[in-house]
């Protein structure tokens, strides 16, 4: 069963960038977009094993500091190449000053 | 002294891959996110500008160049015109590949597909091919894109000041992938679903040419070619002559950019070409970074760099001779002495790829191999 995580403060992320988040074995980005709405996906690229989280994001795309693919961070989708295969998202939500991942 | 197998299907590379060489974390200076944010953030002006510089020299150049056709008086403007079409298109095809030149993506693509083809890069495979360049930078078996091998190719290099065999290779593999079929190295880094559109953009390529060669045949004049493929040949030594420099006599299956690739002052012109790819150490370290802010962030973290080469001059009277020697030596390189205060070079992230002890005191590279000292 999926719990919610309390991953961060929102003041830790600025507006349109992202932080990582590590929770046991596990990686995940969480995002700040310019709507300022909070979204998360895996941490890691999907085309290879490089955080994410040094990345640029850039309105609600997220581009990877190694190759620069990039993600639609909101749906986990791959945009440009070199990634083909999409991110996997995860729930958020906010309460209070804290952001929330269901995992 | 170990004989090298650069062949991405080889021994080399299962050894890269066993070892965990191949796709391993590399050493990067250190920068707080909120500089390294401003440093990637991108923008299109700049792009639009030397753009509009670049097609509009390239338009007047070829203008010229037609007009006065036959006369000998046209050559200095095809000289120009192909430096911009065989050279300049290079560091364009690159940036723009990147999707780093410009802010608007549609941007990027316009100009990577234009530069492509002008390289004769085939734009879905070589996006791939400099992806895993960027993964495993001069990792033998690994790196598809590695220039000056061991023993240098020399004459190699010398033809592609010409684009003899680069441009010519470009031409064969267009023609094999417009028949459906894709070189056997080139589909150990094309993922399966992208390679329909290798064999697209092959196809209409065709099509260009052969429109090009027929007009040619019709005017009985090579004038169209001296347009649109022949400059690919006259007007590639530019972009040779930068990018051997780029890795050429530095070190091999190391994880530091520090110790394989090279940043070289170079007067304002060649930079324009090159579009700052002499920043090369940065580049690789930093690919977000736009080609413009290259100079910035060299000033940012050359403490923690080998000192540059003053000049395109004093980088090859670095190489060259490193090159002679590599033609008999083959482990020979060059280690470049590092700023004081500078991080020391990540020795123990290539031992522990390699699966070594890396309990071993930190201090200058001992990377199995004999350095050379930089002049």
């Amino acid at each position: 069963m999926a719990d919610w995580i309390d991953a961060c403060a929102k003041d830790d992320i600025e507006e349109e960038d992202l932080i990582r988040f590590d929770h046991g074995d596990r990686t995940f980005a969480i995002y700040r977009s310019p709507e300022d709405e909070f979204f998360c996906t895996d941490g890691r690229c999907t085309h290879e094993d490089v955080h994410l989280a040094d990345g640029l994001v850039m309105d609600h795309t997220i581009e990877c500091p190694k190759h620069n693919g990039q993600f639609d961070y909101r749906t986990g989708e791959a945009k440009r190449a070199p990634v083909c295969v999409n991110l996997a998202t995860y729930p958020v939500k906010v309460e209070g000053d804290r952001v929330f991942i269901e995992i | 002294m170990a004989k090298r197998d650069y062949s991405l299907l080889g021994a080399d590379a299962q050894r890269a891959v066993d070892t965990g060489l191949s796709a391993a974390d590399w050493y990067l200076t250190d920068i707080p996110r909120k500089e390294m944010k401003a440093l990637m953030k991108r923008e299109d002006g700049p792009a639009i500008r030397d753009a509009i510089i670049l097609f509009g020299s390239m338009i007047a150049l070829a203008g010229i160049g037609i007009a006065l056709w036959p006369s000998w008086l046209s050559a200095p403007f095809w000289l120009a015109y192909g430096v911009l079409y065989g050279s300049a298109m290079d560091s364009r095809w690159h940036e723009c590949g990147h999707g780093t030149a410009f802010k608007t993506p549609w941007m990027n693509n316009v100009v990577y597909q234009i530069a492509s083809f002008c390289m004769v890069r085939n734009p879905v495979t070589w996006r791939w091919s400099h992806a895993r360049h960027h993964t495993d930078t001069v990792i033998v078996g690994r790196d598809p894109e590695i220039v000056a091998m061991r023993p240098p190719a020399l004459f190699r290099i010398f033809l592609n000041f010409f684009g003899i065999l680069d441009a010519f290779n470009g031409w064969k593999r267009m023609l094999v992938n417009a028949t459906g079929k894709l070189d056997e190295e080139e589909a150990t880094y094309i993922p399966d679903s992208e390679k329909p559109k290798v064999v697209r953009i092959a196809r209409i390529w065709v099509v260009i040419y052969a429109v090009v060669i027929t007009l040619a045949v019709a005017m009985g004049s090579i004038l169209p070619l001296m347009v649109i493929g022949l400059p690919r040949l006259y007007g590639a030594w530019h972009h040779v002559l930068t990018g051997v420099l780029q890795h050429a006599g530095l070190a091999e299956n190391v994880i530091d950019h520090r110790l394989n690739s090279r940043t070289v002052y170079m007067n304002p012109v060649s930079r324009f070409i090159y579009w700052n790819m002499n920043y090369h150490c940065e580049h690789h370290m930093f690919p977000m970074v736009p080609y413009h802010r290259l100079p910035e962030l060299h000033e940012r973290i050359k403490h923690d760099l080998p000192v540059p080469n003053t000049s395109m001059w004093q980088a090859y009277r670095e190489v060259l001779p490193i090159l002679r020697r590599q033609l008999q030596y083959h482990d020979e390189f060059l280690q470049r002495d590092l700023p004081e205060g500078a991080a020391p070079y990540r020795v123990d992230l290539h031992r522990s790829a390699l699966g070594e002890d890396v309990d071993q005191p930190k201090g200058k590279a001992d990377l199995n191999s004999p350095a050379v000292p930089a002049e």
